[in-house]
């Protein structure tokens, strides 16, 4: 696999290029000044609403808590028609199995979070095992951790050689390379620990595991984007990208989707390169969508919570 | 060691012309140059004129500046500004404290020159004690003033902004035409403490203590260029101190309307600074004042960001 | 699932920005603002016909439709708002205790604030300038400035160590066409606050804002004659710089009519602040945060259309970024939207007047002909009004035309260097000296150019920021004294012993 192990000179990750907070802040604002109306905050809800990675991370998680959000996934809102589905259901690897099950034929993938999630402590082999038995219950896209104790204390090439691991280990399932940028504390180290994670084999970086607080932010999805495109410019490769955590509201999704029309454009407005990793997300997205089809502002007690 | 040099010169004139016919040897009497760029050249042009005082003794050939004399001073301070405007305030303190020690120890030789250019010898003691005081007190105020004048302001954005004074560059001088001494330093100091150069041109009638300051700078650690001194006539000069391109700042003295609507106007090629003292009195608390160090400082405005992660309201 | 791997050639790699998910307009509603049909002088508190008779239209210059008329003020109408201003400088202002005269003055920000959603239509529909800036940017600035200033009225002993301050008399103020209800804030605030009177003119192209606030001067109740607004063109401007009860003029605008104006008042006591042209460098190092400076390069040229007399209007970067950085202004200039100033989504609206269209067109012939390369914006313009697209040259050298005079227009010339040496020394080649930027992630860096660089406002990892407690004024042919902040107050006061 490695494709870019093959055509790209890894480069020296200390020297990853410095972000200025305040500036990345001032940008991010910016994108949430743009006013968006009518069919355009429509068609924008439809497509947030199958990027969403519908999300359930939890202890308590039971077979029939996974199958209900299988069906919310394929059938978000069936009153109104032409509502499109979400993206993926994202769940631990104990419960790939069920979910696939449960979504067989919708076209929806199965994510699965893996490599000793949410804190990534565990030995490589492992995270190796975690990963190919999530893949083997049929995952579609793996959702690994990266290791931030070794990447604080400067050992990138153990984050390098890590995230290469998992790749391999993922055959041909997407992987997708949390940060967790809320353990990382500068933009600075948002953009290395991006940028290892693309150079190593990333088809996706994310920002959090929803786990630790701040999770994604506009400003950190931002630093995020400028790496995927510098390093589209400098490999040809696209990287896709997924924000988790803390988006909720569907002004806020559609802030995210201005941002990466700006900084990305048309390739990147689709589920194939941009995912919202969120839980109670599509619901909102789905009074949006009432409210814009019916002028009525909506009540919660419409929408079945999975 | 060029000090003690030019305090063999000191022994040359005693204390008064009355006492001259007393004595037995021949008077040698002092060749009056103009100071640029460290140097003590002639002006280019050749020309002298021969300043008398109230009972109509000339006081010497003094050199009759030129407009390329002019020229050729600008262009050194220029060149000195660099250097000048990037030392260490405190050092441009030091130096300006040394010049009044010159100062202080040739003060019989400018007291005899005040004489000579029509003072009672009260006045000029006076004069040259105020000088020497006035010196020191604008050395006083190098490293002092910034800190008076700066502010840091609190802007609304996440920016560290600070405002400071900084000197405009190259100032050409007319000095007081009356109080030839302090009145020189009292234009000079001030400008100098504050780090820009300058070209100065001497009171017209009363020239022999500027030239003889242009010694005492020479031997006070000052760079040469920072402080370039012309002798000549305001009349020939004005319009050129007011009209060089390279000019940061025109500094006049005296109350002529028609130099002074002169000055404004032609100020205006470049938009160089102009400011008159024209009826200051400068043996009075009012001659001195960091306010005038100021006159010739810009502000300068510096913004940068302020990193807010994990503070209140940080994005992060 | 298929795997999804794209992988492309770098070299014909090309973000596609003209997304099939578009912005609707979504325009402000102009309803919110009342513009009257005609508009005369505010003379000592009142509505003044004008002497001549005579009234001026002012346009949109977005569709070129007329907004309304304005007085045309001439020699007259100047000496009686003079008049106006000095009896209420002598009888009220003056005499009034400054505690007073600071509550009048906040009074007249937080009207400004009540207002903000129609000064700011009406500021983009009389300038060109998108809603956005007006309602972000200008109008709360403009308020903020007189809040700031309100406060110093009664505190100005604090101000001058060991001097006391007395004002100066009358303050004829002339102010440009790029922030008219800013700029009219930036002179009447000081002014007011430090005793003075104001005699002012708004440009003649973008006068409506000033009359609005002349409407909230009135309505805040200020004493009449203290505040005078007078709208006109150069004559009327001429009218008031030479009036010969005018104790100071403060002006900004373009260097040539600062030079006039200096020389016109030479032979007189007159006080002036000149506030004028720049051509400002922008400096992005190798190790500079590329995409912020990307980004404060974008604002520094094109915010305001480029009508800003401190843009940045001269990038350097050094050589090893240099592609880098012009592909990421590149791509950053596709996803800008020209277009309706009202549209909340405008990033760049019209240029200013036929006037400066024309002038900026033929700066873009210049560059041409010199030589530069020209990248512009691949957006529609629209068919009425006046326009220009966002421009870029690379290839420019330090003795092109486009490098060396100020375009006021969104026109960015690129430069490269190579050693820090070169570059300052590059930067400070030029007459003007109103701003600089800096880039860079070094910190000792930042601070030995930025005290090299010889403008009154440097911008280090930042650009185009303004408050009101920042001085804002330039060094050389940029004018001098400042406005803004504690150094704002000296050019309205005489300092006593």
């Amino acid at each position: 696999m490695a494709i870019a192990k093959t055509k790209v000179t890894v480069p020296d990750f200390s020297l990853s290029p410095r972000i200025d907070q305040v500036g990345v802040e001032e940008r991010a604002s910016r994108f949430t000044k743009r006013s968006i109306k009518k069919e355009t905050k429509l068609n924008g809800l439809k497509l947030v609403l199958n990027m969403i990675d519908l999300t359930t991370l939890e202890g308590k998680d039971t077979d029939g808590k996974v199958r209900q959000l299988c069906y919310k996934a394929m059938h978000p809102h069936d009153s109104i028609p032409g509502i499109p589905t979400v993206a993926a259901v994202c769940v631990y690897p104990s419960m790939v199995k069920v979910a696939k099950k449960a979504l067989e034929g919708s076209g929806i993938k199965v994510a699965s979070v893996a490599t000793a999630f949410p804190s990534g402590q565990a030995p490589k082999d492992i995270k190796i095992r975690d990963t190919k038995f999530a893949v083997n219950e049929g995952a579609d896209e793996v959702d690994m951790v990266i290791s931030r104790g070794k990447f604080h204390a400067g050992e990138y090439n153990f984050v390098f050689d890590e995230i290469s691991a998992i790749k391999e280990a993922c055959g041909n399932a997407r992987l997708k390379v949390i940060l967790e940028t809320g353990e990382l504390g500068t933009f600075d180290k948002v953009r290395r620990a991006s940028d290892i994670a693309m150079y190593a084999g990333a088809d996706f970086i994310k920002t959090s595991t929803g786990k630790i607080q701040p999770a994604a932010t506009m400003p950190v999805t931002l630093v995020m984007l400028e790496a995927i495109r510098d390093f589209y410019y400098k490999t040809g490769k696209m990287i896709g990208m997924k924000p988790a955590g803390g988006i909720s509201k569907s002004k806020l999704a559609l802030h995210y989707l201005v941002m990466v029309k700006e900084v990305l454009g048309e390739d990147w407005l689709n589920n194939e390169w941009f995912r919202f990793g969120a839980s109670s997300l599509a619901n909102d997205v789905l009074m949006q969508i009432a409210k814009e089809k019916t002028g009525l502002y909506q009540s919660a007690n419409y929408f079945s919570i999975d | 060691m060029e000090k003690t040099v030019k305090k063999s010169s000191l022994t040359i004139s005693e204390n008064g012309l009355e006492k001259k016919s007393s004595t037995q040897r021949l008077e040698v009497l002092k060749t009056y140059k103009i100071y640029i760029g460290g140097q003590f050249p002639r002006t280019e042009s050749g020309r002298f004129y021969q300043p008398e005082n109230a009972a109509g003794k000339k006081l010497g050939n003094i050199c009759l500046s030129s407009r390329k004399d002019f020229r050729d001073a600008a262009l050194v301070a220029r060149g000195a500004f660099g250097g000048w405007s990037s030392r260490a305030a405190f050092n441009r303190g030091q130096i300006l404290y040394r010049m009044a020690e010159m100062l202080e120890g040739r003060k019989i030789q400018f007291i005899d020159e005040l004489i000579q250019q029509g003072a009672t010898k009260a006045k000029a003691e006076k004069e040259v004690m105020q000088s020497i005081d006035r010196l020191i007190y604008y050395a006083g105020w190098c490293d002092k003033f910034q800190q008076i004048y700066s502010a840091v302001n609190p802007v609304a954005s996440s920016h560290f902004n600070f405002s400071v004074p900084e000197p405009m560059g190259v100032v050409a001088i007319i000095a007081p035409q009356s109080d030839s001494l302090l009145g020189l330093v009292s234009v000079i100091a001030p400008v100098i403490a504050g780090g820009n150069t300058c070209v100065v041109l001497a009171s017209e009638t009363k020239p022999l203590c500027a030239i003889t300051f242009a010694e005492v700078l020479n031997s006070s650690d000052l760079p040469g260029g920072v402080v370039n001194i012309l002798t000549g006539k305001p009349k020939e000069l004005n319009e050129w101190f007011v009209n060089h391109m390279d000019v940061n700042a025109t500094v006049y003295c005296e109350n002529d309307s028609t130099v002074k609507t002169m000055m404004r106007e032609k100020s205006a090629q470049n938009l160089k600074r102009v400011f008159f003292y024209e009826s200051v009195k400068w043996d009075s608390e009012a001659g001195q004042s960091p306010y005038y160090i100021m006159d010739t400082q810009e502000i300068k405005t510096t913004w940068h960001p302020v990193e807010n992660i994990a503070g209140a309201g940080g994005g992060y | 699932m298929a795997k999804a791997v794209s992988t492309k050639k770098s070299n014909t790699i090309k973000l596609k920005f003209d997304t099939s998910w578009s912005y609707a307009p979504a325009p402000e509603s102009k309803s919110a603002a009342s513009i009257k049909p005609q508009y005369d002088l505010f003379i000592d508190g009142k509505w003044t016909k004008p002497q001549s008779g005579k009234y001026f239209s002012t346009i949109n210059p977005a569709n070129e439709e007329k907004l309304s008329e304005v007085a045309e003020a001439n020699a007259a109408d100047v000496d009686k708002a003079v008049k106006a201003a000095r009896n209420a400088y002598e009888k009220v202002w003056k005499k009034m205790p400054a505690k007073e005269r600071a509550k009048y003055i906040f009074r007249i920000s937080r009207m400004m604030q009540e207002k903000a959603r129609e000064l700011a239509i009406i500021e983009s529909l009389d300038g060109g300038k998108p809603i956005r800036e007006s309602r972000d940017f200008d109008v709360p600035t403009a308020a903020n400035h007189f809040f700031y200033y309100a406060g110093w009225a009664d505190k100005l002993e604090y101000a001058f160590p060991n001097r006391t301050t007395e004002p100066l008399g009358v303050a004829g103020q002339i102010t440009p066409w790029n922030f008219p209800l800013l700029m009219a804030a930036w002179k009447i605030a000081p002014a007011l606050a430090t005793g003075n009177t104001v005699v002012l003119k708004p440009a003649e192209t973008t006068p409506l804002t000033a009359l609005k606030l002349a409407e909230i001067i009135q309505e805040s109740g200020l004493p009449d004659g203290v505040v005078n607004i007078l709208t006109g063109a150069g004559a009327t401007g001429a009218a008031i710089v030479n009036h010969s009860d005018v104790n100071k003029i403060a002006f900004t605008g373009s260097t040539d009519v600062g030079k006039i104006i200096q020389r016109a008042i030479a032979g007189t006591n007159k006080k002036a602040t000149l506030e004028l042209g720049g051509k400002a460098a922008n400096i992005i190092f190798e190790d500079a945060p590329l995409d912020q400076a990307v980004e404060g390069v974008i604002n520094g040229i094109f915010f305001n259309q480029g009508h800003v007399c401190c843009a940045g209007s001269r990038l350097y970067v050094q050589e090893s970024v240099a592609k880098q950085v012009i592909r990421k202004l590149r791509d950053r200039l596709e996803s800008l939207i020209i277009g309706d100033p009202l549209d909340k989504n405008t990033d760049i609206g019209a240029i200013n007047s036929k006037q400066q269209l024309d002038n900026i067109h033929k700066y873009i012939k210049i560059g041409l002909k010199e030589g530069a390369e020209m990248y512009e914006s691949s957006c529609r313009l629209p068919s009425k009004g006046f326009w220009c697209k966002p421009t870029l040259f690379t290839n420019v050298a330090q003795s092109s035309r486009i490098a060396q005079e100020e375009i006021f227009g969104p026109v960015l010339s690129i430069l490269t260097f190579r050693t820090d040496d070169e570059v300052i020394e590059k930067a400070n080649n030029t007459p003007y000296g109103l701003s600089a930027g800096v880039w860079t992630d070094k910190g000792s860096k930042i601070f030995n150019m930025t005290k090299r660089m010889r403008a009154g406002v440097i911008w280090a990892n930042t650009f185009n920021k303004f408050d009101p407690t920042s001085p804002f004024g330039g060094y050389k042919e940029s004018g001098y004294g400042r406005e803004g902040g504690l150094h704002g107050l000296l050019p309205y006061l005489n300092l006593v012993s």
